[in-house]
């Protein structure tokens, strides 16, 4: 088998997060391979759900859009735009938003609008779409992107959709109630949105006003140098440095069949 | 009360300068057909209203047929962005073009509150987004009840609703498979609706296995019916062809420069009106 590359780890080590019971929004793209993954491998029963309208979805490729045929052809069911919005997710029956993003800060502020001055910008963006309510209604939000100083960026040029708003701000602030971001899956590591102390989104003291993204464990042969290097932030790194589990080789041969199959379809 | 005609006939009738317009279709079955017809007829200045501008709108807003556009992802689904709007928004070619964005639970919620007739949408959202404030259509409300402050949008009212279904009857009656989207709201929302389908049956109610539930609109919603097989490609209609990816990407590449977009607009659209429509359907 050939050398792991770093976006096969950031795609394996994002499927680790989801489990069997979770009702997952799916995002295009790298999100949409991790989920799937995660469905061929650890959480055959998970719920993928795509904001086309397919609820339960298994595909047997990855779709190259939200709303490509195969993921009505192996849904449960298939609803309509309104009600997956008002119902699914503004109804609060999803456990998992996972998303990617253009430009993101280290408190988990996504822009997928502008590159630029909104009026004037240098790169028009495609957008929210479903977004900025997923990244407020889902229960919790996982973050995939590959790292790079044009994405990881000290201050995003338009926040689309909410993380945990600016240093000194809280989703309280904004009245969302949902965990938000949690956890960011990248090519180089993986990090946890911890508060100072350590403490995570999900502790009663977690303190949302200090929070931001932390190093909690690098990927097999990545140095610290390499991540602040792609990186527009000053890094903060935990104490204890994990190094991120080699994918197994079913996990590897799940996810590089998943694309060869996509790319024979495409 | 539903006219079939041709699809030439159905735009001439319904659409002029000026309007605005729906277009819709999530990712599944998007009307490129009309869309052409309405670029052939040299219409001009529209609002052009849809969830996801997808190609169908970098077409209408790369010859300059709109004035303003009210989207929530205009990106090229799966392929990146697109170059047509980009330009038109970024340099103004070959008119700038007027933005109103939203997200997608917005024009949702939008849509189907002008099914419902109603003024305006109500809903959890838009929570902590720099979206507003940069829409000025984007307001809030409190609840009379809990006092929670929700967001509020105007309804989406077309003047046309254009769509593509499978099929429909002789009655007028359509029916739509597969992903379904805003199609129902849009046309429920809209003062003129024209519906281009893949064929033409004698009565849904006779059809094998056929499901009540599965998603239909009565004829005496629909102002026109248009026969026009594979008038939704290179997007795709359930049970008849796939999604062409190919030329999805195929886009980018043809898009991403004026010229060959222009020469690409000539040889597809301009010069080949697809409007010999089948007509059996027609009374």
């Amino acid at each position: 088998m050939t050398a792991i590359s770093p976006k096969e780890y950031m795609t394996v080590s994002a499927a680790r997060l989801l489990r069997n019971e979770d009702v997952c929004f799916v995002g295009i793209g790298a999100p949409s391979a991790a989920c799937n993954l995660a469905r061929l491998t650890h959480a055959p029963e998970i719920t993928l759900i795509y904001e086309s309208g397919t609820i339960a979805t298994t595909p047997d490729r990855l779709p190259l859009s939200i709303g490509d045929g195969d993921l009505h052809d192996t849904a449960l069911t298939t609803v309509s735009v309104p009600e997956m919005f008002q119902y699914w997710l503004q109804g609060g029956r999803i456990s998992i938003g996972f998303l990617g993003a253009a430009q993101l800060d280290r408190r988990g502020n996504l822009n997928t609008t502008v590159i630029g001055d909104y009026d004037a910008p240098k790169v028009r963006l495609p957008g929210g779409g479903g977004a900025p309510e997923i990244a407020t209604q889902a229960r919790e939000i996982f973050i995939t992107a590959e790292q790079s100083k044009r994405t990881f960026v000290d201050k995003i040029d338009f926040l689309t959709s909410l993380g945990h708003g600016q240093f000194g701000e809280s989703r309280g602030t904004f009245g969302v109630h949902t965990k938000g971001p949690t956890r960011l899956v990248t090519d180089l590591a993986i990090w946890d949105m911890l508060d100072p102390e350590g403490r995570k989104v999900c502790d009663p003291d977690f303190q949302a006003q200090t929070a931001e993204f932390v190093v909690v464990s690098l990927h097999p042969g990545v140095t610290r140098d390499d991540v602040v290097g792609s990186v527009g932030w000053t890094v903060r790194f935990a104490p204890h440095l994990e190094v991120t589990p080699t994918p197994t080789p079913l996990e590897l041969e799940t996810l590089r069949a998943l694309h060869a199959r996509s790319a024979n379809s495409q | 009360m539903t006219r079939f005609t041709t699809l030439s006939d159905a735009i001439r009738d319904n659409v002029s300068n000026g309007q605005s317009i729906a277009m819709e279709g999530f990712t599944h079955l998007i009307p490129f057909a009309a869309a052409h017809e309405v670029i052939r007829q040299g219409v001009e200045g529209l609002t052009l209203i849809r969830m996801t501008p997808d190609i169908i709108y970098d077409q209408l807003v790369g010859v300059g047929a709109a004035r303003k556009m009210v989207f929530s992802y205009a990106g090229n689904p799966g392929a990146g962005l697109l170059h047509r709007v980009r330009d038109a928004v970024e340099n103004g070619w070959p008119r700038a073009l007027e933005l109103e964005e939203h997200s997608h639970a917005a024009m949702a919620n939008a849509y189907h509150a002008g099914a419902a007739n109603l003024p305006s949408a109500v809903f959890r959202g838009y929570r902590g987004t720099d979206l507003t404030n940069v829409n000025r259509n984007i307001k809030s409300v409190i609840c009379p009840f809990t006092n929670e402050k929700l967001a509020c949008v105007p309804a989406i009212r077309p003047d046309v609703t254009i769509i593509h279904a499978q099929r429909a009857d002789r009655n007028g009656n359509v029916q739509i498979d597969g992903i379904v989207g805003v199609q129902k709201e849009a046309v429920l929302a809209a003062n003129v609706a024209i519906v281009t389908v893949e064929e033409i049956v004698d009565d849904l109610r006779a059809l094998p296995n056929r499901n009540a539930n599965t998603c239909i609109l009565p004829g005496w919603c629909v102002t026109a019916i248009c026969h026009v097989p594979m008038g939704a490609a290179p997007s795709y209609a359930t049970g008849y062809y796939p999604r062409d990816n190919d030329f999805y990407l195929e886009w980018s590449r043809i898009s991403s420069d004026r010229d060959r977009f222009l020469a690409w607009i000539e040889e597809h659209v301009l010069a080949h009106p697809v409007d010999a429509s089948v007509q059996e359907g027609a009374r």
